[in-house]
């Protein structure tokens, strides 16, 4: 008992200073990521407005994550560069897949993220905005929540003979706010999977500030004066 | 500005004592036991005389290459370099298949003397692949730290035994987190096949390789990829039922499934806590079409609590799926934990030619966050929003200024006629 006490100590302590040491090295790393992480546990994470890039593989599984909070909708865009034409052997199509922070696959309510590119083409572009990020949502849904997205860009179809090709990968994702019609109550007990990713500006469960305020404040006026109104039509003027 | 300066030096040696408490002093003893090991699998059989990398051959190149990358060896990381049919120039197959040495040990690099162990090289004889990463999983040793091997070759394995895509796979399932990435000099297609297959079953990566720079830039970001920290998974190895099934605590967990296998794992959860579990199945290996993996959460009822599943088709790295299961207290002082059973299937299956064993790669992430699973209204705040919120509103209030004013009338009305 007092030994196990002891190894949760340590490792307590052993952590601490591991997230310090990430910490401060992520600090440096603040700038735009040049790698890709090849699965999700090696995901990259991209620091919000930055641009990443990476160098790798036709056939490379590339893995990169960035946070959402609630009432966010997020949108990942990835350019890949492609061999030159003349190395290449046939049409090629890539995909961008995106994955909340359990590593469920998420659907993209709206963008290309499967496009084919000819033999000539230069680049191709893929995009994918999720739906929008729930504060909260019942635990059999699979509606994107607040925390860390993978994003995961492969070729899922080419040439044999093109596989290992070298290819250049741009990625960038931005959250935009969804607006007041889509902010919604409640509250997860922790974001999901969110160490490696910088907190979004307003927080993971988004800023306590809505329109839906000055809705319903405007329409508590509005009452107000509509009852002030009421009653003044009702005392008839000659009798006043 | 004096103070921000003050304050920047005090941050960096709280930095640097940091550092030097963690990981102790590089040039004094040699890196940590843990730093992240890489051991560089050259390629010297005959072949490698072909002079068609940029009008060089090819084992210019790759010795260029090399150079380059030995200059580049990031502080930390302990790089070792092993040969294949670098010495043996005969025809006799049993001595040519076992030509595999080790050049360089791995360890903290002395680049001068990696580098004149470099220049030696001379293309020479077979290429025994199998056997060559067998001796560099050896090489690597067991204690601890990222491992990674980078092939780099110009042919197919010219001894056939051990066939070392299975030599790959049976490297990758002794759970010692062997990464092989492999580049070809060459673009036929069986040497390409093969190499897709090596990093395929490792999770590794395959380049084909046509230009110096290309190698050299390659190896180099492979190495510094040995050198990012990641967290090391912990092996696990799940039961066909959820009584006999191992206790996960929070982590990263390997095993491996039997195509259509199921395999159980428990969690143990307090009230007021919330379980959180990915589960992927890797593809490692040529596959069918069509696949998918389930995960499910059973009470130790065997009722199903929640589940998670993907499906997909094509090609594919892994399939993951994930869920998340919030315990609410049963009554006020409701400390007890509860036993949650987590059930990882899959739907793969592959053509008969192919290999049952090892089973497929599952990694299984498990956390547990304190965290009460708050649903409140849906809106935020419970407020309202829209224009038939304001007629609703505005009608409210009209209705109720009129009735209020009727009420003050006949009240007038009643206390006059008195």
């Amino acid at each position: 008992m007092r030994n196990r006490t002891l190894t949760r100590r340590v490792s307590a302590v052993l952590l601490a200073a591991t997230a310090l040491f990430t910490s401060a090295s992520a600090a440096s790393a603040d700038e735009a990521p040049t790698e890709a992480g090849t699965a999700f546990r090696t995901a990259v994470a991209i620091p919000p407005g930055k641009k990443a890039t990476a160098d790798a593989s036709t056939g490379d599984y590339l893995y990169w994550q960035f946070p959402a909070g609630a009432g966010q909708q997020a949108t990942a865009k990835a350019t890949v560069t492609l061999p030159e034409a003349s190395a290449r052997h046939g049409a090629a199509t890539w995909q961008l897949d995106v994955f909340d922070g359990l590593r469920r696959r998420q659907a993209c309510a709206s963008g290309e993220p499967t496009q084919r590119a000819s033999q000539q083409d230069a680049t191709v572009t893929l995009t994918c905005t999720l739906r929008t990020v729930r504060a909260w949502s019942e635990r059999w849904s699979n509606d994107p929540l607040p925390g860390a997205y993978y994003i995961r860009l492969t070729v899922v179809d080419a040439a044999d003979q093109d596989l290992g090709l070298p290819v250049k990968a741009e990625v960038e994702a931005d959250a935009k706010d969804a607006g007041g019609a889509q902010a919604g109550g409640g509250e997860l007990g922790a974001p999901l999977h969110a160490a490696a990713v910088s907190e979004p500006e307003d927080g993971w469960n988004g800023s306590w500030f809505t329109d839906r305020w000055a809705w319903t404040v405007g329409g508590a006026v509005l009452g107000a004066l509509a009852a002030v109104g009421g009653y003044v039509l009702t005392r008839h003027p000659r009798r006043r | 500005m004096i103070i921000t300066k003050r304050l920047a030096a005090g941050a960096c040696a709280l930095l640097a004592a940091l550092a030097g408490g963690i990981a102790p002093a590089h040039a004094a003893d040699g890196p940590p036991k843990d730093s992240p090991k890489v051991e560089l699998v050259l390629d010297v059989s005959g072949s490698m005389r072909a002079t068609d990398v940029d009008g060089q051959s090819r084992m210019s190149a790759a010795q260029q290459a090399f150079n380059e990358v030995i200059d580049a060896v990031p502080d930390g990381v302990r790089l070792g370099i092993r040969t294949l049919g670098a010495t043996y120039p005969g025809d006799d197959k049993e001595i040519g298949c076992r030509d595999s040495k080790n050049l360089y040990p791995v360890g903290q690099v002395d680049r001068t003397e990696a580098k004149t162990a470099v220049a030696t090289l001379r293309p020479t004889g077979w290429t025994p692949i199998g056997y060559a990463l067998r001796g560099a999983d050896q090489d690597l040793g067991t204690d601890g730290g990222t491992r990674r091997v980078v092939l780099i070759t110009d042919g197919e394995d010219s001894c056939g035994k051990p066939d070392p895509c299975d030599v790959a796979r049976e490297l990758a399932a002794k759970g010692t987190h062997l990464t092989i990435d492999t580049l070809g000099l060459v673009q036929d297609d069986k040497t390409r096949e093969q190499l897709t297959c090596i990093a395929e079953a490792t999770g590794g990566t395959y380049t084909t390789v046509r230009h110096r720079k290309e190698l050299s830039g390659r190896i180099k970001q492979l190495v510094k990829r040995a050198d990012t920290p990641v967290e090391t998974p912990k092996p696990t190895q799940g039961t066909a039922e959820c009584a006999t099934a191992p206790e996960l605590g929070a982590g990263i967990w390997t095993d491996r499934e039997q195509f259509a296998e199921h395999r159980w794992y428990k969690v143990k959860v307090k009230p007021g806590q919330e379980l959180r579990a990915s589960a992927g199945v890797g593809a490692d290996r040529a596959v069918d079409r069509d696949y998918g993996v389930l995960v499910r959460a059973v009470s130790e009822g065997g009722q199903e609590l929640v589940r998670g599943s993907d499906a997909g088709s094509g090609r594919t790295d892994v399939m993951a799926a994930g869920l998340r299961y919030p315990v609410f207290k049963a009554k006020k002082d409701d400390k007890e934990a509860r036993t949650v059973c987590l059930e990882v299937s899959n739907s793969f299956s592959a053509p008969p030619s192919v290999k049952r064993d090892p089973g497929l790669p599952v990694e299984l992430a498990v956390d547990v966050v304190k965290g009460p699973d708050n649903p409140s209204d849906l809106a935020a705040f419970g407020l309202g929003r829209g224009w038939v919120l304001l007629a609703v509103l505005g009608v409210t209030g009209l209705l109720a200024g009129l009735l209020w004013g009727w009420l003050a009338r006949w009240r007038v009305a009643v206390w006059r006629e008195n």
